[in-house]
């Protein structure tokens, strides 16, 4: 396979995925381990999508994203150990300890959060976009969601009134085969969901989710698109969700086969070897992962050694 | 003769399951009712019993969901629905508040909404501000609508068959702290009026107030009081609405005295609506001012920050001392 990607540029990919597959192995043995309470929802074996798509985007552009969104916020350059210590509600987690693994933000990178609403987000994406259009700023949404979240009214009423007004947003489905127990095809007539984007006339593609690359053509022609002021775009990216809906156990598989399926596509090793037919090196390879891990014991560490938020706090931010 | 012990979510299961047997009619909606057996395992052995046909697991649409609950009711099929947490009860709101609630009487009286949707409470476990809710008050708010609050495997039994058989669209709020508590249920199908509070415990000084994930700590409460030497009497209302507004008046003619405790937001809770109850019937009755333990007016965080929003039995017992001064 030739690729038209600098190798520089996809080590970077390489080190991203790495990072956040080590930031969500970490979330949950911290999970288990009872260093916070609640549940974690890892994207594990779904890095591709967060790596290949944010590498379409200008920093300006605007990312929302779902309680499965760890993996996005890393993309979109937020700090890990912020992230961290808000999965362990600290005072100097990302939103000041009290949001929790569900309510990660960075604002300042245009990472406007992740949600626990399913599909409640695409919507408030949408109207980004239009705010967007109506400034005439030139940036683009995107908005992640599953396949479960493809079934919700606001999910349809969004593409109808993306559509209609041709609004520079990027939907980007992660189909990863499940709604916590319920397999897609038990929820949706069509064989891709991408097919729905035609009846509400706005472009859609369908991509091999764990794979970067394919991801990132998917996404940057669809933010082109958008950024010419052609509409939105529904990018529907395939993929393989991690053993359990969240760390708790939400999801039961009676087939341990399918529970483990996704090992047997892991985008990683997957990724590495067609760097390794690029010509990096599998010594850089095993520096991304190394480093990766060290960030994150970093990030923990960080975190743990990080006060709760003062009881005081307690009614901060509800208010303007 | 030691009588038989059930968690309340095999005491719902067992009354839902009873009711699908009696009425071929009767059937499930919702998202991982299936062979998953429901998001806190309520729909157990459900799906393998009953089959795909009326046990329907499906795509993940709260508004539809609920709105085909209606219609199927309205067509004569008694329906349950399952939202999963009742945080989402939003989505699931106008289906039932403007539709289900309204239609017989808009209708004149000639239709019929045998609906139930079953709802947990999911609070205290850092889940955040979008899973942490208690909702009651805004559905209590809603005339047309049955709301159940059962504390325990035996009532949740009970108020569930009579929900079932109402006709009436009713919301059925379980509380996943609840679910694996023990108690007796019996095995005859035994409906539980609605409208009719329980006297958990009886008692002469003070009239404890409560329904649901609270009734635990008031008893606490009240057993802790009673080593002080006040004498609590713990009311689980069971159903808001109806609400037993007779009952309430009968306990706190005789006590004097009221605390309301509940889990949901203070402003505008459920502890307004039976303050005011108590104001219009046993005001002349009252030796102290009626006092309300609830949530904190925040949305929920995570973290430690949590424990400073919900009550506890220790908000219980001061609030009564409060009272008692
Ligand atoms: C409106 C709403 N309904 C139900 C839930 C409970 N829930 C959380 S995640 C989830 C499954 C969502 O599946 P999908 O959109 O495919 O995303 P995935 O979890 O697979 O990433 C459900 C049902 C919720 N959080 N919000």
């Amino acid at each position: 396979m030739s690729l038209t990607i600098d190798t520089h540029t996809l080590e970077g990919w390489h080190s991203t995925m790495c990072l956040i597959r080590a930031f969500e192995e970490e979330a949950i043995d911290s999970f288990r381990k009872g260093r916070f309470t609640g549940s974690t929802h890892p994207c594990i074996g779904q890095e591709a999508i967060a790596v290949g798509a944010a590498a379409a985007l200008q920093p300006t552009d605007q990312v929302f994203a779902t309680y499965r969104g760890h993996g996005h916020a890393i993309a979109k350059g937020a700090d890990p150990k912020r992230l961290m210590a808000e999965l362990l509600c600290k005072v100097t987690g990302c939103s000041g300890g009290r949001g929790g693994s569900m309510h990660l933000c960075d604002i300042e990178r245009d990472f406007w959060g992740t949600n626990a609403i399913v599909a409640a987000h695409i919507p408030i994406a949408g109207g980004m976009a239009m705010a967007n259009k109506l400034r005439k700023n030139n940036k683009v949404t995107v908005v992640y969601f599953g396949d479960g979240a493809s079934c919700e009214g606001a999910f349809f009423e969004t593409l109808n009134m993306a559509a209609l007004w041709k609004v520079p947003l990027v939907l980007v489905c992660e189909n990863n085969g499940y709604a916590i127990s319920v397999p897609t095809h038990k929820a949706i007539p069509n064989a891709d969901v991408v097919q729905r984007a035609q009846g509400f006339a706005l472009a859609g593609v369908c991509v091999d989710g764990n794979d970067p690359v394919a991801v990132n053509q998917g996404v940057a022609e669809a933010v082109h698109r958008a950024r010419q002021g052609d509409g939105p775009t529904l990018v529907e990216c395939k993929t393989t969700r991690w053993e359990r809906h969240s760390a708790i156990s939400a999801g039961k598989y009676d087939d341990e086969e399918e529970a483990m399926k996704w090992k047997t596509v892991d985008p990683i090793p997957r990724f590495e070897t067609v760097l390794r037919e690029q010509g990096i090196s599998q010594e850089t390879l095993d520096q991304h992962r190394d480093e990766a891990k060290r960030v994150i014991a970093d990030a923990i560490a960080f975190a743990e050694s990080s006060a709760a938020p003062s009881p005081e706090s307690v009614a901060d931010f509800v208010f303007a | 003769m030691s009588e038989r012990q059930l968690t309340m979510a095999m005491a719902i299961n067992e009354a839902i399951g009873n009711e699908m047997r009696r009425n071929k009619e009767l059937i499930l909606l919702g998202q991982d009712i299936g062979p998953y057996g429901g998001t806190f395992g309520v729909y157990r052995g459900l799906y393998d019993e009953f089959g795909e046909d009326r046990v329907k697991d499906g795509p993940l649409c709260e508004a539809a969901t609920t709105g085909f609950g209606v219609g199927l009711a309205l067509a004569g099929m008694p329906t349950i629905v399952e939202i999963e947490f009742i945080d989402f009860m939003t989505l699931a709101s106008d289906a039932l508040c403007n539709q289900a609630a309204k239609m017989r009487y808009f209708f004149g009286g000639q239709v019929q909404i045998p609906l139930v949707v079953r709802t947990p409470i999911v609070n205290r476990l850092g889940l955040g501000a979008q899973h942490s809710q208690s909702l009651e008050a805004w559905l209590m708010h809603v005339p047309g609508l049955r709301v159940m609050v059962p504390s325990n495997a035996t009532d949740a039994k009970g108020l569930m068959l009579s929900a079932i058989r109402d006709g009436n669209p009713c919301v059925f709020i379980e509380h996943v702290r609840l679910y694996g508590q023990k108690a007796p249920v019996p095995e005859a199908d035994v409906p539980i009026e609605l409208g009719k509070l329980r006297v958990a415990r009886e008692g002469k000084d003070i009239s404890l107030i409560t329904y649901s994930g609270m009734v635990k700590p008031c008893l606490d409460a009240a057993e802790a009081l009673a080593a002080e030497g006040v004498d609590c009497e713990v009311l689980d209302l069971r159903t808001l609405a109806p609400l037993d507004r007779e009952g309430i008046w009968s306990s706190v003619r005789k006590t004097g005295r009221a605390v309301i405790a509940h889990e949901a937001v203070k402003t505008a809770g459920v502890g307004a609506e039976i303050g005011q109850t108590i104001m219009e019937g046993a005001f002349d009755y009252l030796q102290a001012p009626v006092v309300r333990v609830a949530s904190r007016d925040l949305p929920i965080p995570t973290g430690t920050l949590q424990n400073l929003v919900f009550p506890d039995t220790a908000d219980v017992v001061q609030a009564v001392k409060e009272v008692m001064q």
